[in-house]
């Protein structure tokens, strides 16, 4: 109320002083027209410079080691070697474990939401599952320290060695700590956004279509089927948007994952991702070869959620052009 | 219901505001600040002395134990007032200063330190013997099990168990790590050609913990883990750590006594710098992996409040501070340091 | 009638079953986390919140007790620096999408705007560090602050530019009748209509900066002590949660804990507002 009384008291100065020429108006038009547009080139600019810093910083590495900078896996700040391999490697293989869980789980949700859920437990769940995008990165990394990997330790990982110890995802001694806890935090983490945009699209999707079903005699599930099959590029937007943000996620990755740059398909084995070695050896590496492969590292993160991330919106953007507004 | 949500923002900010309020009265006017970054070794007695200092004196002292790699770096790009680690800079870091910025480091040593095998194994408990050569194999992944022959040799009154060894490291760029891997360096040819001496390595084995505490915090929370890490990183956590075997061929526990033992027996080889490594000393009581921990100062600094402050601090550490030192799990500087560093201290302008 | 009790008809309707199952299932199985983090954030985190950990410094290793006062102190400055750039540039640029028509200029700006809410945080701190940091030759509050303000550009833009095109052309063209210029109709008329949407998409954005640590590693570094100088490094929760969840000292990881119950706390307490003020919207 406060507000718009201000707000009134300022208009109403506004329509009395109101005796304005025309150019001066026009003016003011061109001024204000031209400071928003300012700002919004800032952003432009802004992209533009974070590009250019990291490229320029990372100079030295790429003239040093060239493409064997993403092909090497060799790590070795004693003898100021560095491959980036083992990071992109740990980046990409915890992401696509995290979808792998995270997926089916958010596709059943998202199903539960529009197709069986009564309409007065929808809104609840809804939000209760946006809730677990709200939580800070830094909250799961403690569950995950404190919580999460001794459970791992000590229950599930001596039962998958025991049960499925002849695949190579179960082999090796486990420590709790590893791309199991890594990947289990952050399907939970992309959880959130997967399901909601699948619940907007499946939402979207028009209700004859789910009628016409019906009267065809469909079941639930070839009803829910078919709603599915016509939302699947909205879902694989929103399967690619979870992927860029496992791929960008830090603190909990790198409080649960072992920091370890080390290529291997088991999940007990530590790993080490893009961002957990930036987290980790940033502020620390003194060499200037060292400091510049780690500005790479940056670069290539940063051109990799770009590429990723632009994929996904022009796929959500076009399923927002076909079924109005969605994410 | 505009209203309601317009006032609960309100309540909101007033409540941020009102707590920054109340809590607004550590606050002084003035107080003179500088800010210092790097090893995580020597944390524990560093936060000490800058508590007890800032009661003292007013000044505050504001030091974020990031590693001794991160103090070396922000050191070269002239981010801190002062840097610290357990390693001495090398040629090559220091020219980097003097390129950049025009000044030289002074290291100053404040304490010694032990570094300290630990581990945890229910079914053994405290006093477990280790050799050099153990070590360096288990450190290499060549001892894969607690119940290998090499270690029952040296443990026959011990139960080990038939259970993986899990080693710990640091993931970060440690002074700590640099202390370790000099030792291993120098008593395994293995190690030296595979892996070499630096303030982070390419691990053959192990997982990684940031920092100290990390490495005391993986191997307190999983059994049949070892992990090196400061003795009063292990003192602090009740972890049991490892008899080590010294160069005279004695079984030694890390103690203070132990440290200042090896500190006498590299004595007659200090150099003038003070940059000097003590791991693997000679002498019967020497503990082997022990080392220097050391405050990063420029030679020059411009602002010349913060210099005197800087002096003086350096001045109360090396004198009523090393009292602290024994309390905490630290060997005090021997005599001889002492007279050297204040020598070092006078030379900041 | 025979063929509805076929088993092929049985079978239709279990495997409609099963799938229905599922689908209830999964949103029991996603919820467990979610009560998990809750229930252990509250459990530990509990026993050490008292006044104490609002007022007071943190103590030395090996002292027990202590607070958070300066974290507290030193995430408002962050945010509200974060703020000061992320809300003008966010709102003006909003504005700037809402009233271009679709060429490609803004449309690829709106594209950019989209690519940097993706860019992970740690990258925008590594840059900031070399833009901030190393030039001031110390970390600094402002270089964190600025780290979270561009964080917080997308979200404000994009909320201000939806909840702007949102307001009835209507209103836009009775303004215009009136003879006021745009610029005028847009800061005066369209503005406030939009405000509430606006705010929600501030306070979305001030939740996630607030939640955000790995920007600050290199920027803000961290305190002791307390500090609300804008170029010396200043003390935040969530660096002092992921110092003192490393920490191998119980009474630190409780503290950890407790810091993490009062983020949680002030996140949710945000997002809650945000949803009754969206709902209201709609």
């Amino acid at each position: 109320m406060v507000l718009k009384k201000l707000f009134s008291k300022t208009e109403e100065k506004f329509f009395h002083s109101n005796t304005l020429q025309n150019n001066e108006r026009h003016l003011g038009d061109y001024i204000f027209h031209n400071v928003t547009r300012l700002f919004a080139f800032f952003v432009l600019g802004l992209m533009l410079v974070m590009f250019l810093e990291l490229f320029i910083e990372s100079l030295p590495s790429i003239n040093k080691f060239g493409l064997s900078f993403i092909t090497s896996s060799e790590w070795n700040p004693v003898k100021d070697k560095y491959g980036a391999l083992p990071f992109i490697f740990g980046t990409v293989y915890s992401s696509i474990l995290a979808l792998m869980i995270a997926l089916p789980l958010s596709i059943g949700v998202a199903v539960f939401l529009t197709e069986v859920a009564p309409t007065w437990l929808e809104q609840p769940v809804s939000i209760l599952v946006e809730l677990l995008a709200a939580i800070p990165s830094i909250v799961y990394g403690l569950f995950g320290i404190f919580v999460l990997a001794p459970f791992l330790k000590n229950v599930v990982e001596p039962f998958l060695q025991t049960h499925f110890g002849f695949l190579p995802f179960f082999k090796g001694s486990f420590y709790g700590f590893g791309m199991l806890s890594a990947a289990l935090i952050l399907s939970i983490m992309i959880l959130p956004i997967i399901t909601s945009i699948s619940r907007d699209v499946m939402k979207a999707i028009p209700d004859s279509l789910r009628e016409g079903a019906y009267a065809l005699g469909a079941t639930k599930w070839e009803t829910i089927k078919i709603v599915l099959i016509s939302s699947r590029s909205g879902v694989l937007g929103a399967t690619l948007l979870g992927f860029g943000r496992a791929i960008g996620e830090t603190m909990a990755v790198t409080m649960v994952i072992g920091n370890r740059p080390e290529i291997s398909l088991s999940l007990f084995d530590a790993g080490h991702t893009m961002a957990s070695v930036l987290a980790n050896e940033f502020t620390e590496a003194t060499s200037s070869l060292y400091v510049s492969s780690l500005m790479e590292i940056g670069l290539l993160f940063f051109l990799i959620t770009i590429i990723i991330n632009s994929i996904a919106r022009l796929i959500v953007n076009n399923v927002t052009k076909k079924y109005g507004k969605i994410a | 219901m505009k209203k309601t949500t317009f006032f609960s923002l309100f309540i909101l900010i007033g409540t941020m505001l009102v707590l920054s309020a109340c809590s607004d009265k550590p606050s002084k006017p003035k107080t003179l600040k500088l800010n210092g970054a790097g090893a995580t070794f020597p944390y524990v007695i560093y936060s000490k002395w800058f508590d007890v200092y800032h009661k003292k004196t007013g000044i505050e002292f504001n030091y974020q134990s990031i590693g001794s790699g991160g103090g070396v770096r922000q050191v070269i790009a002239g981010t801190v007032d002062f840097g610290a680690s357990d390693a001495p800079m090398k040629d090559s870091e220091l020219k980097q200063v003097k390129d950049k910025l025009g000044k030289e480091i002074i290291h100053i040593p404040t304490v010694m330190g032990a570094v300290v095998v630990a581990y945890n194994l229910k079914s053994v408990g405290n006093g477990l013997k280790l050799t050099p050569g153990i070590l360096s194999d288990i450190y290499l992944g060549k001892i894969k099990k607690w119940n290998n022959s090499k270690i029952k040799s040296v443990n026959k009154d011990k139960k080990l168990p038939n259970e993986k060894i899990t080693v710990v490291h640091r993931s970060d760029g440690s002074g700590t790590t640099n202390i370790f891997t000099d030792y291993l360096t120098k008593v395994s040819s293995n190690w030296k050609e595979k892996v070499g001496v630096g303030k982070s390595v390419d691990w053959p084995v192990g997982l990684g913990g940031k920092g100290n505490e990390g490495v005391a915090g993986l191997v307190k929370q999983l059994d049949g883990t070892i992990g090196y890490v400061e003795l009063a990183y292990a003192v602090q956590n009740k972890l049991n750590y490892a008899i080590l075997q010294n160069k005279a061929g004695y079984f030694v526990k890390a103690s203070f006594n132990s440290v200042s033992a090896a500190a006498e027996g590299s004595l007659a080889t200090l150099p003038y710098d003070l940059r000097v490594s003590i791991t693997n000393a000679d002498g019967k009581d020497s503990y082997p992996i022990s080392g220097f921990t050391w405050l990063l100062v420029y030679n020059k600094m411009e602002n010349k409040q913060k210099k005197e402050a800087l002096v003086n601090f350096l001045n109360w550490a090396l004198t009523k501070g090393e009292t602290y030192a024994e309390g905490l799990y630290y060997a005090p500087l021997p005599e001889k340091v002492i007279e050297l560093s204040k020598k070092k201290i006078a030379l900041i302008k | 009638m025979e063929e509805y009790n076929s088993t092929k008809y049985k079978w239709r309707i279990r495997k409609s079953n099963i799938a229905v199952m599922f689908a209830v299932l999964s949103a029991l199985l996603v919820l467990i986390p979610l009560f998990l983090i809750l229930f252990y954030t509250v459990q530990q985190g509990i026993s050490s919140i008292n006044w104490d950990f609002f007022t007071q410094m943190p103590k030395p290793v090996g002292e027990t007790g202590g607070g958070m006062a300066n974290a507290l102190v030193g995430s408002a400055i962050l945010v509200l620096l974060g703020s000061a750039l992320g809300i003008p540039v966010g709102v003006m640029s909003g504005i700037y999408l809402s009233e271009e028509s679709d060429s490609f200029l803004p449309k690829s700006i709106r594209f950019l705007v989209e690519v940097l809410n993706g860019t992970p945080s740690i990258v925008i701190g590594i840059v900031a560090y070399i833009t901030f940091v190393v030039p001031m030759k110390s970390f600094s509050a402002l270089s964190g602050g600025i780290a979270l303000g561009i964080i917080m550009i997308p979200l404000i833009t994009r909320t201000t530019e939806e909840m702007v095109r949102l307001v009835p052309s209507t209103v836009r063209e009775a303004s215009f009748g009136l003879g006021i210029p745009k610029w005028k109709t847009t800061l005066h008329v369209i503005l406030p209509a939009a405000m509430k949407g606006m705010l929600t998409g501030i306070i979305l954005s001030i939740a996630r900066a607030a939640g955000e640590t790995a920007p600050l590693l290199f920027t803000a570094l961290g305190n002791r002590f307390w500090s609300t100088n804008l170029d010396q490094p200043i003390a935040s929760i969530t660096v002092f949660i992921y110092d003192y969840a490393k920490a191998p000292f119980d009474d630190w990881n409780r503290q950890a804990w407790a810091a993490s119950l009062v983020l949680i706390v002030f996140v949710t307490t945000l997002n809650v507002i945000f949803k009754i003020i969206s709902r209201k919207r709609k």
